[in-house]
């Protein structure tokens, strides 16, 4: 389909043309000539030539792409996935919301009934506590390393106006909520939580929570593991005690460096990446922006500080407001390579005077063997002499 | 004044009308649905079904449903390590703190591909044979809410509640 008029077509003639020393007899304003795009579509797409893409790890989640995001919100399909029996397919005009136990009265709802509840709309992050993949090694992206963390835009109505309208007993300290997955995953949730500020979430982002976040609505409970954060929930039942349900026991809780296991290790502590550059980039001498993530399950981002000689110096990075409490807050790190091996990182610190640990300093503290969870050390990229970006676990 | 009484009186009604709007929406479950969706069971026996299992039967109940996972004698198989001598994995001998927790979980999750499968009866007898194999109890026990509760596991008195508070301290 080469015709004439095929713009591609021409610019390659008069290149031959001209490649062939031979004055062009079109007039230069022909090549200017702009031709409609495609018109208006029902759902937009993305640049053909962006490809962005979740990366799956381990047989068991799918991670967020952060070395090739902008800003603080993650893209609604491209939030990081991690289920226990798969993504099951409920039906919103079916599915029902069961919450019962130390309540004046019961109830069951649907999708449409939340939605005719006071509303409310909160960004913040969902991170997986055994977020930090390391079986890359050197080669480990930002979405391998730090990939279990996205970030939305949350809709939905506050747990706090469903169990005070059904009368919360004064004895109910705990809930636990279930899934409607096939393993009807479950946690339990204190009640101190469940009245401040968690939300069952029906959207995302704008547009309804989409099936492998939890649709038709999910359990949201701002800068807590995401584990907790109930997806495709179907039940909340108040209780006075936790159930001690299989993932806040055998799963989910720390071992600590004296054997101890902690258990309803809720909040996620403050961590920090840099996205910018890493692994696999290439680098060339000269001038570089730096740019990452922080964020914080206690509250707001307070500083970022990022080294650029492998830890003995560290400064202040830009951060780009507004600063959110438990969410992601991007920052930016103005630099000059000169050429030199060295070593990148970047540390969290939050308003609780939390600074993100060294290596060393958590496994001072922590069993690190198996799969850590909660485990934010600092992460360096190496930098080499001919420009490579590799990781390495350092301090 | 007479005015701004009738804008108050409106906003108190209007704040009572949305107060309570949960009355109006979705439905009151009956009894006999609650039971069917509460199948948890708490550490102290709340919710552990009547009847019993045996250790033989839950030999054949995972040779059934289990071991295709799990490996013989529950080790060696391509997912969980469920017994593990050599105690190098997480497993219900050297980790798990409750033994109602076992019985819950299996109840609500397994088989894989078919979760809620199993009669509580298989699922007491299965438990049995998780906890025999695991040392916790001899051949011979027979499990039920009695039984299952009053077993002591190993781990228990290793678990403590979070004490991360935020602040300098690394913990």
């Amino acid at each position: 389909m080469s015709t004439d008029s095929d713009p591609a077509s021409l610019k390659r003639r008069r290149l031959l043309l001209s490649a062939a020393g031979v004055s062009l007899a079109v007039p230069a304003m022909a090549t200017t000539i702009r031709y409609p795009g495609a018109g208006p579509t029902q759902n937009g797409s993305r640049a053909a030539s962006e490809s962005l893409a979740r990366l799956p790890l381990q047989g068991i989640v799918s991670a967020t792409p952060l070395q090739d995001l902008h800003g603080s919100l993650t893209p609604s399909d491209l939030h990081f996935e991690r289920h226990h029996g798969g993504v099951p397919r409920l039906d919103p005009d079916q599915h029902e919301l069961f919450i019962h136990g130390m309540l004046a009265r019961s109830k069951a709802l649907r999708l449409a009934d939340l939605k005719r509840l006071p509303a409310v709309t909160r960004t913040c992050f969902i991170e997986c506590s055994g977020n930090y993949i390391t079986a890359l090694g050197a080669r480990s992206t930002p979405q391998v390393l730090a990939g279990l963390t996205s970030q939305s835009e949350w809709t939905g109505v506050l747990l706090s106006t469903l169990l005070r309208a059904l009368g919360v007993s004064d004895k109910a300290k705990w809930l636990l909520a279930e899934g409607a997955d096939g393993p009807l995953l479950s946690r339990s949730i204190p009640m101190d939580k469940a009245l401040d500020d968690a939300m069952i979430a029906y959207a995302q982002n704008g547009e309804a929570i989409r099936p492998e976040q939890g649709y038709p609505f999910r359990l949201l409970l701002p800068g807590w593991e995401g584990n907790t954060q109930v997806k495709w929930l179907r039940r909340i039942e108040v209780s006075d005690a936790p159930f001690m349900t299989r993932e806040e026991t055998a799963r989910y809780t720390d071992v600590l460096s004296d054997g101890r296991i902690r258990q309803f290790s809720f909040t996620m502590d403050a961590r920090s990446i840099i996205t910018s550059p890493t692994f696999p980039q290439q680098l060339e001498p000269g001038p570089q922006e730096i740019r990452g993530i922080a964020w914080s399950g206690r509250g707001r981002i307070r500083a970022v500080e990022v080294s650029t000689d492998g830890g003995r110096r560290w400064q202040p990075a830009r951060l780009d407001g507004p600063v959110l409490p438990t969410a992601h807050t991007r920052f930016h790190f103005s630099w000059y390579w000169d050429g030199q091996a060295t070593v990148l990182q970047s540390r969290a610190i939050d308003e609780t005077g939390y600074v993100q640990p060294t290596l060393g300093q958590l496994k001072a503290v922590r069993d690190s063997r198996g799969i850590p969870y909660h485990f934010n050390p600092i992460i360096a990229w190496h930098v080499q002499r001919d420009g490579q970006i590799r990781f390495e676990e350092t301090g | 004044m007479r005015k701004r009484s009738g804008w108050a009186l409106w906003l108190l009604a209007s704040q009572l009308t949305v107060a309570a709007p949960l009355d109006e929406l979705g439905r009151t479950p009956s009894a006999a649905e609650l039971i069917e969706v509460d199948t948890d069971v708490m550490p102290d026996g709340t919710g552990l079904p009547a009847g019993s299992g045996t250790v033989a039967d839950g030999q054949r109940v995972y040779q059934q449903y289990c071991v295709s996972c799990h490996g013989e004698q529950g080790r060696g198989g391509t997912h969980n390590v469920l017994v593990d001598p050599s105690g190098e994995h997480k497993t219900i001998a050297n980790y798990w703190p409750y033994p109602t927790t076992i019985f819950d979980y299996i109840r609500r999750a397994m088989p894989y591909d078919r979760a809620g499968l199993l009669t509580d009866e298989e699922v007491y007898s299965v438990t049995a044979y998780l906890l025999f194999l695991s040392g916790l109890i001899t051949d011979d026990v027979v499990l039920s809410a009695d039984t299952l509760v009053a077993i002591e596991m190993p781990a228990t008195h290793r678990f403590v509640r979070d004490d991360r508070r935020g602040g300098a301290e690394i913990r």
